[in-house]
């Protein structure tokens, strides 16, 4: 049930031109961001060589592209989660799921898959990019690799808060801003504290401190574990949030 | 045989207000229950809860011998459920969506075309099972939602005001399909068009500020004795003089000559008896305890079922029908 639910979301996407217009403007931002790294690792190819564990392609693309690609997104993600639970409180197709023999976690982890399902055809298209690179030269792929997954990861944790705003509301255009405002209080923590002392639990909440260390190629279980905390929660919310909706609205 | 739908006490307060008090009602299988209701009665709180969408404050419902509220997934699985408005992805196709709800009642897929195309053909959606939903008439939308009720075969079908927006022909063509269908099923049709009731139902219920105020099988209620009559006389009589004879419990004057007049004689006997009288009858009409007629006593009261009300002749008769 989990599986139809999450098909219909992901092909719903696609009826309309919302995800089509996403993913090319995200492919061509993302496209000339690429290519500006490509043509900034070219001019300065002759000074890399003389210096002494310099850093590689992957270094000076793939990376740069992974950290604009997590920005970028933080903006687009709360225009993909916005619809998911309120689009359907507000045009009353939720009855169709809730006079169902579903439960209504397998309705939330239905959308959410749904969701990751878009997620990794947009992280595919993206990867492609520097994976291009390896008909010319040598790839440090595992690096690529965990620069990959922390996108994965980060894109995850968005669209899970984006799930939960989204249940709160039955408005999308409020489900949006509130889910951007979030994100992005998340992901700024840590530059504010980079002054003081004593705000390091701040520090360890902000999405970037997790983040930074898989772009440079550290799988630490610790970041892994804190993204997978950080989904399981936000979708747990949605769900109780739904449950007590039915009890109160 | 157990009951299909058992409520039991069901109750459901939104703060201070309370939509539905304490209500208990059965559903047999083969029955076709009318719920009837003025806006805001609680009708449509009523048939949330039975499908689960809301959750009761106090009371339980159990479907097909399965409770609701303990065990969800089991009860939903033999419901059919078609809400005030169709719950239709629009984006979708008629065939698409129907698909989907298959799924969701957890058809395997080998059955799904079968299932698909029955409930098409059912509900005479197979011009427009390549549409988009978005792009069919309001009639044709109304129809894919009961074939979205239907699609699964349900025990139980709750169908809230299936015949809106529909023309003619096609709402007696629902009407048909819902008859059929209530041979096997049980169904419970909530609406407010009487006439549908009293075609379509074999027991009526009518629900007035959340509470059931009366029950009664469509055969007995179309069948009662008349025994309130409009008589016209020659201006002669006055209205002491119709109240004084012990014929009449009770006399209404409408206009000089006219007046409304209730009896436990028969028709025949009456008519006799104002002939014999000699008091120049010059009209005489049974009235019919129409649903209608019921349904109007009922919820004009203001606060709904009082005694003042109960001893309305018609009603006597029908919270002696709750009782039972």
């Amino acid at each position: 049930m989990i599986l139809a639910i999450a098909k219909r979301e992901f092909r719903s996407m696609f009826f309309s031109p919302l995800a089509w217009v996403i993913l090319a403007v995200i492919q061509i931002i993302l496209a000339w961001s690429f290519f500006t790294s490509v043509d900034y690792f070219f001019s300065i190819q002759s000074e890399l060589t003389t210096i002494k564990n310099a850093p590689g392609v992957t270094d000076l693309i793939a990376t740069p592209l992974f950290e604009v690609a997590s920005i970028i997104l933080l903006m687009v993600i709360p225009l993909l989660t916005m619809r998911l639970i309120s689009e359907e409180k507000r045009s009353k197709t939720i009855s169709l799921l809730l006079s169902s023999p579903v439960s209504i976690s397998e309705i939330v982890i239905g959308k959410y898959l749904g969701l990751l399902f878009f997620i990794c055809t947009l992280l595919l298209l993206i990867t492609l990019m520097p994976l291009s690179l390896s008909i010319g030269t040598e790839l440090d792929l595992t690096k690529i690799f965990s620069g990959v997954l922390g996108l994965f990861l980060m894109l995850a944790a968005f669209s899970a808060a984006g799930l939960y705003m989204s249940s709160l509301t039955d408005n999308p255009m409020i489900a949006a801003i509130s889910t951007f405002g979030l994100l992005l209080f998340l992901w700024l923590l840590n530059n504010n504290t980079a002054s003081g002392g004593g705000t390091n639990v701040l520090t360890y909440l902000s999405l970037h401190t997790h983040f930074a260390p898989l772009l440079r190629g550290i799988l630490n279980t610790r970041d892994i574990a804190y993204f997978l905390l950080f989904i399981a929660g936000f979708i747990v919310l949605a769900i109780r949030q739904l449950e007590t909706q039915r009890l109160q609205s | 045989m157990s009951s299909l739908i058992s409520v039991n006490n069901l109750t459901r307060h939104y703060g201070d207000f309370c939509a539905v008090n304490n209500i208990s009602f059965e559903l047999a299988a083969g029955d076709i229950l009318g719920f009837l209701g003025p806006n805001g009665a609680g009708k449509s709180s009523t048939m949330q809860m039975l499908s689960g969408n809301l959750a009761p404050t106090f009371g339980g419902i159990s479907i097909n011998g399965i409770d609701l509220l303990e065990n969800p997934k089991a009860a939903k699985a033999s419901l059919g459920y078609l809400p005030e408005n169709p719950p239709l992805y629009k984006e979708m196709t008629v065939t698409e969506y129907l698909q989907f709800c298959a799924r969701l009642h957890l058809i395997s897929k080998s059955q799904l075309d079968n299932v698909c195309d029955s409930a098409i053909e059912r509900c005479g959606l197979g011009d427009v099972r390549q549409r988009l939903i978005r792009n069919l008439s309001k009639g044709y939308q109304q129809r894919v939602g009961i074939a979205q009720a239907i699609l699964h075969s349900p025990p139980v079908i709750i169908l809230d005001e299936p015949t809106v927006g529909l023309d003619p022909i096609q709402i007696l063509e629902i009407r048909q399909l819902i008859k059929t269908l209530g041979e096997t099923h049980g169904i419970i049709l909530c609406t407010h068009i009487l006439p549908e009731v009293q075609a379509v139902c074999n027991r009526v219920q009518i629900i007035n500020q959340g509470s059931l105020v009366y029950t009664s099988g469509i055969e007995e209620l179309l069948n009662k004795q008349s025994t309130r009559y409009d008589i016209s006389l020659a201006s002669y009589v006055d209205e002491e003089k119709l109240a004084s004879h012990d014929a009449f419990s009770k006399i209404e004057r409408i206009d000089d000559h006219r007046f409304i007049a209730d009896t436990e004689l028969s028709a025949e006997q009456l008519s006799a008896y104002i002939v014999k009288q000699e008091w120049g009858l010059t009209r005489f009409e049974p009235r019919q305890t129409s649903l209608e007629q019921i349904f109007i006593d009922i919820t004009t009261g203001d606060t709904g079922v009082t005694e003042e009300n109960l001893g309305d002749e018609s009603l006597q008769t029908a919270s002696l029908e709750v009782n039972t």
